[in-house]
């Protein structure tokens, strides 16, 4: 008898435990990882926010998932979210920051799950696409009329589908060159160049001179892409870029051709050693190759700056960080004033409160607008912040991104991920030189008829 | 790797003693009750670990089987059946047929470095040598280490310019420069070699626990006989290791099969797909590409590939050694 009570104790015991461990809630699979500030009280809707206030407005959490894991952005951010809940004080904002790689990972999980963030970084494109398909996007564009004036309109295309607008653009820029004047004047090279012959020729003045011309993660592949996408846009134009995607192939010549053109500067050998396995972020990143003055110079995003102040010397700021916009290609059918680039833009998931969209309007209004421009690291899209940006790096790059006819977004962004994974792995073998230029072609091909 | 289970047998004393005190007035009814109250008892207890595993392994597992006959973005609802065509495209694809030899190509190099380093280290570290305890401390705490911060700092250590490249060029006298990695014909052993660090200190233990067993008589008796150093080795502690080493090979076979963490983070699977496993290949078609359906059947094709090396292992090599417990059961 006893021991049929004992037994059934232990039984008790330890289905009491096994129920504890399995009591979460849908606000700990939110929370994720969480890098840096967190904002305050973080619970799911409905229960009651904070015993302070009295007033009747229903308290309402709205959860933002960006990826600002360094300064200035990082901190900037959780102002301007501090801001805005002093101003409404029945709205949290519960802030969950992380890694660009790591983010997309964890995203995936939780739209798999259905729970949504109700704001969530987006880059637009095919990837947004996708989520506007499976539905886990809010259509905001009648929210939205009340400031959407705010903003430059050529930008908002970046989070809208099919002229539908799912979220807010708050930067875009251009990809460039960005280059260290000091190491350039060592190696005698006295202006940027301006075409590709004059650039091949500048890696191999720099060569000469035993610097290391480029930086390039090719470990994180993105960055090797970049240089891939630049040279098509310029040998095949717009409209080759704008027919590829809606082909969906790459079999016009000028993808051939830009893979061996590559191909040319690649034999130069002119990156840093191990680039193959390098990131853009990180102590053996290319930012860091560029900051600690360990390669000249590196094509990247307008973030730059940013990335590489956090992982070594601010070179902006001793003034010895240039910038010139990608060559031209001699022979090809591309407008020099082309521009490759994309922005970041915020999605509203699908169960966001209208809260939500008047934060967005917060965010991307001038004056937080104006402070974005000020910290150096983004280009904000808001009419009337421009002329706060200080550094003539950004300004050079927000004067191109004004003049430029076309801008063609990323390509692992435009096209669907499998097919933009496609594109990056069959890149970066080109750089390992394991793949060839045709690689380079049939796998993107074969990716998007497996679509 | 978790460690090896501990074999339990079914403690029958009570009911001898409670037999033979009543043993006259033993009646059939009261021994099948008997049996049957037990067994019930024993179901009560297994059933909260039962559900746990129900939930957690056995649906998932079914769930992947499911989704895994399916073209699936991760997104969508599930529409496009197709069959096994998943597990064509795998086979199919020189990427995965890349990774599956990576895993085979890491799980014979652990049994053949791993093992004999870790066997070494157990008869040097089983004599009475002073620190010895301190010895086997160092040696089992990379072990402790989670795997992601075992591949952080591998990555620092592994750069071009990093410590290991210094270490070596100070003790060899020449610049070494070499590209760890960073170049796609050594990452895999570079890998290869942290996973070693990390895990040689934990079959060195199990190799020390199964020397602690083995009777000092028997190797007296045999130095007594004449038997020299190697011959006492060779017929006496090794065959009765015999059980330590297999349960160490098998826990290392699986390891090798399952490897990720480390992969994933030292090198993300590689330059080009050099030091991609199966599981590095089945997280970036699921996350990265979306393709769920196709990440899916991946992951069940892992799922059979361990089940079947450990229930033929089972089979035949650890058999003499878990009878026991297997003809114990019900008693």
């Amino acid at each position: 008898m006893r021991r049929g009570l004992s037994k059934l104790m232990l039984v008790l015991t330890v289905l009491a435990v096994v129920a504890a461990g399995c009591g979460g809630t849908s606000s700990d699979t939110t929370e994720g990882t969480t890098v840096g500030t967190t904002a305050a009280t973080t619970t799911t809707a409905g229960s009651v926010a904070t015993t302070t206030t009295t007033e009747s407005m229903e308290p309402v959490t709205v959860n933002w998932w960006h990826i600002e894991n360094n300064d200035p952005g990082l901190s900037l951010w959780q102002q301007a979210a501090d801001d805005y809940m002093a101003e409404h004080p029945n709205v949290t904002i519960s802030i969950n920051v992380q890694e660009n790689e790591a983010f997309k990972t964890a995203l995936q999980t939780n739209l798999q799950a259905g729970d949504v963030p109700d704001i969530f970084q987006s880059w637009g494109g095919g990837v947004l696409r996708e989520q506007v398909d499976a539905g886990l996007v809010q259509d905001i564009t009648s929210l939205a009329q009340e400031c959407i004036d705010q903003l430059e309109p050529g930008a908002l295309t970046m989070m809208q589908v099919d002229g539908k607008l799912y979220g807010f653009p708050w930067d875009l820029g251009i990809v460039g060159f960005w280059y260290n004047k000091t190491l350039f004047a060592q190696a005698g090279i006295e202006a940027p160049p301006t075409t590709w012959t004059e650039l091949l020729d500048d890696v191999q003045k720099l060569e000469d001179a035993g610097i290391t011309p480029i930086a390039l993660g090719a470990g994180d592949k993105w960055p090797a892409m970049f240089w891939y996408a630049e040279l098509a846009l310029r040998i095949g134009g717009a409209e080759v870029m704008q027919q590829a995607a809606i082909n969906h192939n790459f079999d016009d010549p000028a993808f051939l051709k830009a893979g061996e053109m590559l191909q040319d500067l690649i034999a130069m050998d002119p990156f840093q050693k191990g680039f193959l396995a390098a990131g853009w972020d990180g102590p053996d990143g290319q930012a860091a190759a560029i900051a600690n003055s360990e390669a000249a110079f590196h094509l990247m995003g307008h973030w730059a700056p940013g990335t590489q102040s956090a992982n070594g010397p601010d070179l902006a700021a001793t003034g010895e960080l240039g910038w010139f916009p990608f060559p031209a290609v001699e022979g090809g059918a591309g407008d020099p004033m082309d521009a490759f680039g994309g922005g970041n833009g915020y999605a509203v998931g699908k169960d966001a409160p209208p809260e939500a969209v008047d934060f967005l309007c917060y965010l991307t209004s001038v004056p937080v607008a104006r402070e974005l421009a000020a910290t150096g690291s983004r280009l904000p899209v808001t009419i009337g912040a421009e002329d706060a940006i200080t550094d003539p790096n950004l300004a050079a790059v927000i004067t191109a991104r004004g003049e430029a006819p076309y801008v063609q977004l990323y390509l692992d962004q435009a096209y669907p991920p499998s097919v933009g994974a496609a594109v990056n792995d069959s890149i970066q073998a080109l750089f390992a030189g394991t793949g060839t230029p045709q690689d380079v072609v049939d796998a993107v091909d074969q990716a998007w008829a497996n679509e | 790797m978790p460690p090896p289970s501990v074999r339990t047998y079914v403690e029958s004393g009570d009911d001898a003693m409670a037999m033979t005190q009543v043993g006259a007035r033993r009646t059939r009814g009261v021994e099948a009750a008997r049996r049957r109250r037990k067994r019930i008892g024993i179901f009560v207890l297994l059933a909260p670990a039962l559900l746990l595993y129900l939930a957690f392994v056995l649906f998932p597992i079914v769930q992947g089987v499911h989704f895994s006959l399916y073209d699936w973005n991760g997104l969508e609802p599930l529409t496009k059946f197709i069959g096994v065509e998943n597990f064509k495209d795998a086979f199919g694809d020189p990427v995965f047929r890349g990774a599956l030899e990576h895993n085979a190509i890491i799980l014979v190099l652990s049994l053949l470095v791993q093992l004999p380093f870790a066997l070494f280290l157990a008869l040097l570290l089983d004599q009475r040598i002073r620190g010895r305890a301190m010895l086997r401390l160092f040696f089992f705490a990379p072990y402790v280490l989670s795997e992601v911060v075992t591949a952080v700092v591998w990555r620092q250590l592994m750069r071009p310019n990093g410590l290991l490249n210094a270490a070596l060029s100070g003790l060899t006298g020449h610049e070494t420069d070499v590209l760890w990695l960073a170049n796609p014909k050594i990452v895999l052993y570079s890998v290869f070699a942290v996973v070693s660090w990390k895990y040689f200190g934990l079959h060195m233990i199990l190799m020390l626990a199964g020397l602690q067993h083995i009777p000092d008589e028997l190797e007296e008796a045999a130095a007594i006989d004449g038997a020299s150093w190697w011959q006492t080795f060779r017929y006496v502690t090794f065959p009765l290791l015999g059980p330590t080493v297999r349960v160490s090979a098998f826990l290392s076979m699986i390891g090798s099969l399952q490897l990720f963490d480390l992969v994933y983070v030292l090198t993300g699977g590689g330059p080009v797909n050099a030091s991609n496993t199966m599981a590095t290949y089945m997280i970036d078609w699921g996350f990265r590409r979306t393709q769920f359906g196709y990440a899916n059947a991946v992951s069940v094709i892992v799922f059979g590939l361990s089940l079947l090396v450990a229930l033929a292992y089972q089979r035949w090599v650890l058999r003499r050694d878990i009878e026991g417990s297997l003809t114990a059961l019900g008693q």
